[in-house]
Formats: C-alpha cells, sequence, structure tokens
C-alpha cells in the first residue's frame, strides 16, 4: 500500500461559524458581539486508496464527506492532518497537480450556459493544453462512451438535466485526469441516465486506471461501481472494507423468506413477520438465530422453499447512518488496515 | 507563454458567441454608458453659456469634445468585476475557476476585453452620432494623440488591476455593495467623471492626483484633449505606472489571503 494514489491522515477540519438565537433583540446583540461556534466537518479520518481502485464514499448528509472531496482537491485547507494524492499537497493547488484531478460536483456547471458544449471543451482543451491530436482522440472517445455527437453543438441550456450532466461529465474529464473526486455524479437523473454515467465510469476507470472516490446516495451506484467503500458519520470513519463485509458487519438480522404449503401456519415464533402473501412469507431473523430458526422451521412446518438473504444494502446503510459515531463504529475506524489487507 | 495566448484565444471565442447571445442587454448597457455623459454634457454646456460662454476653460465645444472622449475612455476601461465577485462568490461559482490549472484573472481580461471590442461596433457610430450634435472643439497636438493610446492602455490596466483587487472583498463581506458604492462615489469626483478636475477646488485635485483615480480616466481624456503639456504627460505615464505596480503587489497579496480565507471557511 506505498503506492498509495490518495493518503489521508487524521484529517480534521473544523469550521467556526457565526449563530445567534432568532429574533431583533438578538440580531441587535450580534451587531455589537458575534458569537461563534466551532463545528467539526470532519474529525480525524484515515484512508488510503490504491491507483486504479474505485472507493465509494459513503454517509448521510453532511457527514463530511463533501468536505473531504473539497479537501482532497484542494479547495479546502486542513485544520490538521495530511493529504497526499499523486504526491502532491492538494491545497497548494500546483497547477501540475490540478491537470491530473477533476471534481463533478453534483450539478455545479463549468459549461458555458449559452454556448455548445463543444465550445466549453475547446476552451478546455486551451487550458488543460491538451495537444490537439489527444485532444480529438479524446472528444471521440467521450462521444462514443457517453453518446455525445446530439448534444454537442446545442447550446447548454436548450440541454435536459441528464444531457447536461453527460456533457458536464465529458467536460470533467476530456483532460484525462488520473484521479476523480465524483460527488453526487447521478443526482437527479433518471434511471436509464444513472446507468449510463455509471458505466461509462466503469469504463473509464478500466481504460485508464483511474483512481476514483464516489459519493452517491444511490446504492445502485455503489454497488455497481465500488467493492471498497469507506463510510463516515459526524466527521469520523464508521467502516472501510469490501462492500459485502458492511452488510454482514453492520446487519444484525438476516431475512429469511420461506413458502409453505399450509397458508395458515402461525410463523410469528419464529421471528418478525415483515410480509406475508398466500403461502410466501417474508421473516426478519437476528443473525445469531439464523442456524436454529431455520432448523426449527424445517422441522415444525411443511416447507416448499426457503432461503436465508442478507437484507437489502440500503437497509443496512440506513442503520449504519442511524447509530451514533463512536459507538460501535469507533472499533470498527481503528482497523480498517486489517479489513483492507 | 504559448499556452495562456492558446487559452486567451480560446476564452475570446466563447466569450464572443456568449455577447452575442445577448444582443438586447448589450444595448442597453450601452444606453446607459452614453447617456451619463451625455446628461453632464448638457448641464454643464448651460452652466457655460449662462456664465458669459465660458467656465474654468471649457465653452460648449471644450465641454462636448471633453465629454465625448471622456465617455469613450470610461467605457474602454470600466469594469464589472465587483458584480462578477459577488455573485461567484455568493452562488459558489467560484470554486470551478479555482480547479482549472490557471489564474482566474485571465478569464476575466478575457472576458473584459472581448466585450469592449464587440461594443465598438456600436460605441463607434454613437460617438460619431454625438460630435455631429454637439460639435467638440478637439484640436489635439500629434504627439498628445500619439500619447493618447499608451495611457490609455495604462489607464485600462490600473482600473482592471485595482478593482479586481477591490472587488476580493467578497471573500470578507458577504454584502460588499456597501464597499462598492464608496468606490464608486470616490471615482465619480476624482477621475473626472461628473466634471473636468480643472472645475473642483485645488484640495480636491490634489486628491484626485495623489489617489489613483486621475490616472484612471481624466489623464487620458485631457491628454486627447490638448490640454497637458509633455511634462504633465511624462508625469501622469510615471503615475500610472507606479500605480499598477502597487496595484499588482496588492494584488497578489491579497488574493493570497483571499484564498487561505475561502478555503479555511467553506468553498
Amino acid at each position: 500500500m506505498s503506492e498509495a494514489a490518495i493518503r489521508v491522515e487524521n484529517l480534521r477540519k473544523i469550521y467556526t461559524i457565526g449563530e445567534r438565537e432568532a429574533g431583533m433583540r438578538a440580531a441587535l446583540r450580534s451587531l455589537v458581539r458575534r458569537r461563534t461556534r466551532e463545528v467539526a466537518a470532519v474529525s480525524g479520518i484515515s484512508f488510503r486508496v490504491a491507483p486504479g481502485e474505485i472507493v465509494g464514499f459513503l454517509g448521510p448528509n453532511g457527514a463530511g464527506k463533501t468536505t473531504t472531496l473539497k479537501m482532497l482537491s484542494g479547495l479546502l485547507y486542513p485544520t490538521s492532518g495530511t493529504v497526499d494524492v499523486l504526491g502532491h499537497d492538494p491545497w497548494r493547488r500546483d497547477k501540475a497537480y490540478l491537470r491530473q484531478i477533476t471534481l463533478v460536483m453534483g450539478q455545479r456547471n463549468q459549461l458555458g450556459w449559452d454556448i455548445p458544449t463543444l465550445d466549453s471543451l475547446e476552451l478546455n482543451r486551451a487550458i488543460y493544453g491538451i495537444p490537439q491530436a489527444e485532444y480529438r482522440r479524446t472528444l471521440d472517445e467521450l462521444t462514443e462512451l457517453l453518446d455525445l455527437d446530439p448534444l454537442l453543438r446545442k447550446p447548454v441550456r436548450n440541454l435536459s438535466l441528464g444531457e447536461r450532466m453527460k456533457c458536464e461529465t465529458a467536460a470533467a474529464l476530456l483532460h484525462r485526469p488520473r484521479v476523480l473526486f465524483l460527488d453526487e455524479p447521478t443526482l437527479g437523473l433518471d434511471v436509464t441516465a444513472q446507468r449510463r454515467i455509471r458505466a461509462f465510469i466503469a469504463e473509464y476507470n478500466r481504460r485508464y486506471e483511474a483512481t476514483v472516490l464516489l459519493t452517491s446516495h444511490y446504492m445502485a451506484d455503489v454497488e455497481a461501481l465500488c467493492r471498497r467503500v469507506i463510510v463516515i458519520h459526524h466527521g469520523q470513519l464508521l467502516f472501510d472494507g469490501e462492500l459485502a463485509d458492511l452488510v454482514s458487519r453492520f446487519s444484525p438480522h438476516k431475512t429469511v423468506v420461506v413458502e409453505l404449503e399450509d397458508e395458515g401456519a402461525d410463523l410469528r415464533p419464529y421471528g418478525e413477520v415483515v410480509a406475508r402473501e398466500g403461502g410466501r412469507a417474508t421473516l426478519r431473523v437476528p443473525k445469531a438465530e439464523t442456524a436454529s430458526v431455520t432448523g426449527r422451521i424445517l422441522a415444525n412446518l411443511a416447507v416448499i422453499d426457503l432461503t436465508v438473504e442478507d437484507p437489502p444494502i440500503e437497509e443496512v446503510i440506513e442503520q449504519v447512518f442511524n447509530q451514533d459515531a463512536g459507538q460501535e463504529g469507533g472499533r470498527e475506524a481503528e482497523q480498517p488496515a486489517a479489513v483492507l489487507a | 507563454m504559448n499556452r495562456l495566448l492558446d487559452a486567451y484565444r480560446a476564452y475570446f471565442k466563447t466569450q464572443i458567441a456568449t455577447q452575442l447571445q445577448y444582443r438586447a442587454a448589450l444595448v442597453i448597457w450601452l444606453i446607459g454608458l452614453v447617456l451619463e455623459p451625455v446628461i453632464y454634457l448638457v448641464v454643464w454646456t448651460t452652466v457655460a453659456r449662462s456664465s458669459g460662454g465660458e467656465v474654468g476653460g471649457y465653452d460648449a465645444g471644450g465641454f462636448a469634445a471633453y465629454f465625448i472622449v471622456l465617455m469613450l475612455v470610461n467605457h474602454l476601461t470600466f469594469t464589472w468585476i465587483f458584480w462578477e465577485y459577488e455573485w461567484r462568490i455568493r452562488q459558489g461559482m467560484f470554486s470551478p475557476l479555482l480547479l482549472r490549472p490557471i489564474h482566474p484573472i485571465h478569464k476575466d481580461l478575457a472576458d473584459n476585453v472581448t466585450y469592449k471590442l464587440i461594443t465598438l461596433i456600436v460605441m463607434v457610430p454613437a460617438t460619431v452620432a454625438l460630435a455631429l450634435a454637439f460639435r467638440p472643439a478637439l484640436q489635439p497636438p500629434a504627439w498628445a494623440v500619439a500619447a493618447f493610446l499608451p495611457a490609455l492602455a495604462l489607464a485600462f490596466a490600473l482600473r482592471f488591476i485595482l478593482e479586481w483587487t477591490l472587488a476580493m472583498a467578497a471573500f470578507w463581506v458577504t454584502r460588499v455593495a456597501a464597499i462598492n458604492q464608496m468606490y464608486f462615489i470616490a471615482l465619480l469626483f476624482l477621475s473626472g467623471r461628473l466634471a473636468p478636475l480643472e472645475l473642483f477646488p485645488a484640495w480636491i485635485r490634489a486628491l484626485a492626483a495623489t489617489l489613483p483615480f486621475r490616472w484612471m480616466i481624466a489623464f487620458p481624456v485631457e491628454l486627447l484633449l490638448g490640454r497637458l503639456s509633455p511634462a504633465d504627460a511624462l508625469i501622469g505615464f510615471a503615475a500610472q505606472a507606479a500605480w499598477i505596480l502597487l496595484s499588482l503587489g496588492l494584488l497578489a497579496v491579497v488574493w493570497r489571503a483571499g484564498i487561505r480565507r475561502y478555503s479555511a471557511v467553506g468553498a
């Protein structure tokens, strides 16, 4: 892991924000004396990402994901801790560094609103100093991968959101960055457009061995792209490891789906009945009891079919987010290296 | 260097395409720019007539020449960077600029120059129409005409650099309108926009010459009107150069501090 593309150690970011009570009196008082409060957006996280890896960066709103991505891309400087991306200190924003990275933030546009995308791409070519031949080649590839051909010559303001995001993505990747910070790259897109962007990110990663750190609220993005996920909450690292491990570690339940001959059989003694339709029932069973419960069901009831599944990933994530940082998660955070190894 | 020139060429191209989308807005902006000096011109010509044909060495033709040249100089040197900066920072549009491997000032400079060049298409006929209507008295010596262009270029550079620097107040203050207002009032009185500086009391003239304002607008205007001696012209160039250097130094310092501030409080 010595050749990490991204190395983050003990990273902290504390914002000082002004605050005051509501109302006229408080407003007047704040004219004389401003009260400020310190808020830790990121409080001491460490992780490494290997070159060519795609890592999902998960957490509820306000967990510190965007703050971290901004520190990694050089827009924010850390309160303490160290960040190293491709051997650069991001906050110095060396031109050599900026030419190798990209940050896509939701719907923040870097495309000129009034001009066709092609003009904005041409501008990026000049700004990034991309040689003409390479520009042509990359543009052809992006056009093919993202199906941009019908869009490039239309003014951006006439594009739909999905079309615009495809064009934004092209503009963000024209200089073939080696590290991609993608903050909600599929936000607000319909399922087809999401799938398209997702497939594109996977293909870009494969083709250029680019390192990708991606946040998304769509679990489909994460499941499709990321074997490894990092979960942060309240600015702290809750989990760093394979997506599959996240599920087994954080979900205290298994889902047992059972199909019975006797539609009226009482399943309540075996677990929480989540759904029931005729002879088919879905039970939520504590993980530790899964074996004994299935044994009892098979022994006591006439079973046509029985399967044991992990709960859907959304449910697990929700469970992770709902717990307080520093409790069970605190222990997880101390051993990410072991999970990684 | 080649890369920078290439970037400028691309900025020019996209900016021309963008500006031409808003022809109506362009014309409305220009009406404002033309109207302001015309109002002053009418007022001062009336004052001159009622006080025996002349005020402070300017007769009707003199005022006409002054305000028509002023209109051109003001048009070619003004910037809208104050509003641009405030908008950028409030709307979070500054971060994308910071992520590009090029200083954002280049984009602003290219945008400004492009706008000036495009609007000349309207400014030139407007100037001719005003000249026909108000009959300016303009007979500058040849050396003054030659000196006018560099003086104009330096005036633009000074105004652009200084206003870009002041606009960075937006990093610290959310509403920079108050700061802008103070600057614009000083500019109105001390740059010669309201009236030729010769009409003001001596202490205001001294203030205008000590501060950068005179060198941003009045100096090239007076030069083209043939009201300055060669020695005055040299002093003017020296003042412009000194203020440009000072402003550049200030710009570098404020930029560094501004970026530090921006990246501390949350980009």
